[in-house]
């Protein structure tokens, strides 16, 4: 049996934005019921990842490599069965849930358009899932007749991921979900995004740049730098190396890690992710790097196996602690 | 919803009020005096100072515009000083043919900018957008009157399909109507262009495309209706621009409406004809723009808290 959503070598460029890549040959794949979560910097081609398995991408936009879910070539297909699988079999959570809805629809009406299209229920059904789906994300109590603008923004998010799941799918892609919201809003958003992925054996694609939101909630990790994968493996074993700099980098510069250590200030990665245009011949990282050689600054790394399952594009990975 | 409105009536009544005075003043202040106009640059003085008394002219400023307003709120509008009629019956027989004319002007103008807007919006970039946009640069730097010239040339003149001028019928409209909308739809559709532009960048519409709507559907359910509310802004100005337009058009086409009837007035000083017609246009405007305010509230829910 394949893997329900397969990325083999995909790369996305935009004309428009220069002839480097935004995403260069990123490959992952992900099970039915399994939880990944993609780690990186703002600008590192997260984003661009998720839109590109949606086919949302923006116009003018070059893909090439291989996209496939549950064995269908997404790349070969015509719009029209991309219209079929989005929100049907593929549900999507986006960042900003102030502007992610329709300011001038009823919550109800949002909520009803994904089943009555896609599982052609009639208005008395649609209404009555669009309840259950509201009592299913914890909010009961909330009038299917309210407008977003009468919602906080956690109540929007929950409203956002009822909208996700409405068609029960199979591959939910959650893009940065908890960033806009405060941070006790944030659990209680994951927790219920877990539990309900859980629940229907869905897989969960979780786009973050918090390592601890992955560290709780996802059970492997692909960690992207500029446009490219630099490390991937089952959770616990990325967490006990962080064999990329990077990776180590990322952690050393979250809030948990001072909880952890104890330490006061809290530690930053020096200098920038490289502009797409301005990207060094070798390892996109080394300019950032304080481990780096001169054979990183020839050519860029490729990913290569640690251990099982465990991956990093680093000539000079971290030993195993 | 039950204070926006109360507030919306309130603004709507004020600005009458506002605009009455200033139309009243504004006509005291202009030279010409309505009786020696109707008496002619010889009559006697004390002919003259008849005709004020008759008129009630010779009465001061304070006291006209009140006995103007009172008599206008029960309907009295008034008898022309040069056609000798009741105001109202004159008003009533122009009406008649400028207020079709306004409105199939209008009906026109945004059956045709807003589907155009937003097909070149949807294409955009593609030759069929650029093509749209180009005709309606060109729509938009075309004088109404000029059009209304070329349109009976080719209509009339050369095809013999539509009347010239004069009014005999419905048919008498079409030409007017059309060269009143054309400059009015090049630049609502401009407009429309660019607003549903913006709202396709929203994220909400991203969303109903994750939801599997498609590219139309998701243009039609959801960007349109955003985009339409500053469009509905720029239909409620364009129609004192309709009225302005009325006058010319009238008077290319020889239509007998109110927008010919004004220009007469103002020619031979039939002060209580301008007084009441300005009032009347100016009251429609002000009433258009509440209309506009409560389309706004109609279409977006966060308006209607407010």
């Amino acid at each position: 049996m394949s893997a329900l959503l397969e990325l083999d070598d995909l790369s996305v460029r935009l004309p428009a934005a220069g002839p480097v890549p935004l995403l260069d040959r990123v490959s992952l794949s992900l099970e039915r019921g399994e939880s990944l979560g993609v780690v990186g910097e703002s600008g590192c081609g997260k984003s661009m990842a998720a839109l590109a398995i949606m086919g949302l991408l923006p116009p003018g936009a070059v893909v090439s490599g291989g996209l496939r879910f549950d064995g269908q070539d997404l790349l070969a297909a015509p719009e029209a069965a991309w219209c079929a699988l989005r929100g049907r079999r593929i549900g999507m959570v986006f960042q900003e849930p102030m502007t992610a809805l329709n300011p001038i629809q009823r919550i109800g009406a949002q909520l009803a358009e994904g089943p009555r299209r896609h599982l052609r229920l009639g208005r008395g059904a649609a209404e009555s899932e669009v309840l259950r789906l509201l009592d299913r994300v914890g909010l009961a109590r909330i009038s299917p007749d309210r407008y977003p603008h009468q919602l906080s923004g956690g109540q929007r998010q929950r409203v956002m991921i009822a909208m996700a799941l409405a068609c029960g799918p199979d591959l939910l892609l959650a893009d940065e979900p908890t960033t806009a919201l405060d941070m006790t809003i944030q659990g209680q958003i994951l927790a219920l995004l877990a539990e309900l992925a859980a629940e229907r054996r869905m897989a969960l694609l979780l786009i973050t740049h918090d390592l601890g939101v992955v560290a709780r909630h996802a059970a492997r990790t692909l960690v992207m730098y500029a446009g490219r994968v630099v490390e991937t493996g089952p959770t616990p074993a990325v967490f006990a190396r962080m064999a990329h700099p990077y990776t180590h980098g990322l952690f050393a510069a979250s809030p948990h890690a001072i909880m952890a250590g104890g330490r006061r200030r809290l530690p930053t990665i020096q200098g920038q992710v490289p502009e797409p245009r301005a990207r060094p011949p070798g390892c996109c990282f080394a300019p950032r790097c304080a481990a780096a050689a001169e054979d990183c600054r020839q050519s860029p790394p490729m990913l290569a196996p640690l251990d099982a399952g465990h991956l990093a594009a680093c000539y000079h990975p971290r030993a195993a602690a | 919803m039950a204070r926006f409105l109360a507030g919306r009536c309130a603004i709507l009544l004020a600005t009458l009020l506002a605009a009455s005075v200033l139309v009243f003043l504004v006509l005291q202040v202009l030279p010409g005096d309505p009786a020696s106009i109707m008496l002619g640059t010889s009559a006697r003085p004390d002919t003259l100072a008849a005709m004020h008394h008759q008129l009630g002219l010779d009465r001061p400023l304070w006291q006209r515009y009140p006995l103007w307003i009172a008599a206008l709120l029960r309907g009295d509008f008034g008898v022309s000083y040069t056609y000798s009629v009741p105001v109202a019956d004159l008003l009533r027989a122009r009406i008649a043919i400028s207020l079709p004319l306004a409105l199939l002007a209008m009906a026109l103008s945004v059956a045709l900018a807003i589907p155009l807007g937003v097909f070149a919006a949807a294409r955009r970039g593609h030759l069929s957008d650029t093509l749209v946009m180009g005709v309606a640069q060109l729509g938009v730097s075309v004088p109404n009157f000029w059009l209304g010239l070329l349109l009976v040339l080719l209509f009339s003149v050369k095809l013999g399909w539509l009347p010239a001028g004069g009014f005999a019928g419905p048919r008498s409209l079409l030409l007017p109507a059309v060269a009143l909308a054309l400059p009015q739809a090049a630049i609502l559709a401009r407009v429309t262009r660019s607003s549903v532009l913006e709202t396709l960048g929203e994220d909400f519409v991203r969303t109903a495309r994750a939801k599997g709507l498609s590219r139309a559907a998701a243009l039609w359910r959801h960007a349109v209706p955003n985009a339409l509310i500053p469009v509905i802004t720029i239909m409620g100005l364009q129609f004192s621009f309709l009225l302005a337009g009325t006058i010319i058009i009238e008077n290319v086409f020889n239509l007998p409406g109110l927008g010919r009837l004004i220009f007469q007035a103002i020619a031979q000083r039939d002060l209580i004809v301008v007084q009441d017609l300005v009032v009347l246009l100016a009251g429609s405007v002000i009433v258009v723009n509440f209309l506009v305010d409560l389309a706004y509230a109609a279409l977006d829910p966060r308006l209607a808290r407010a």
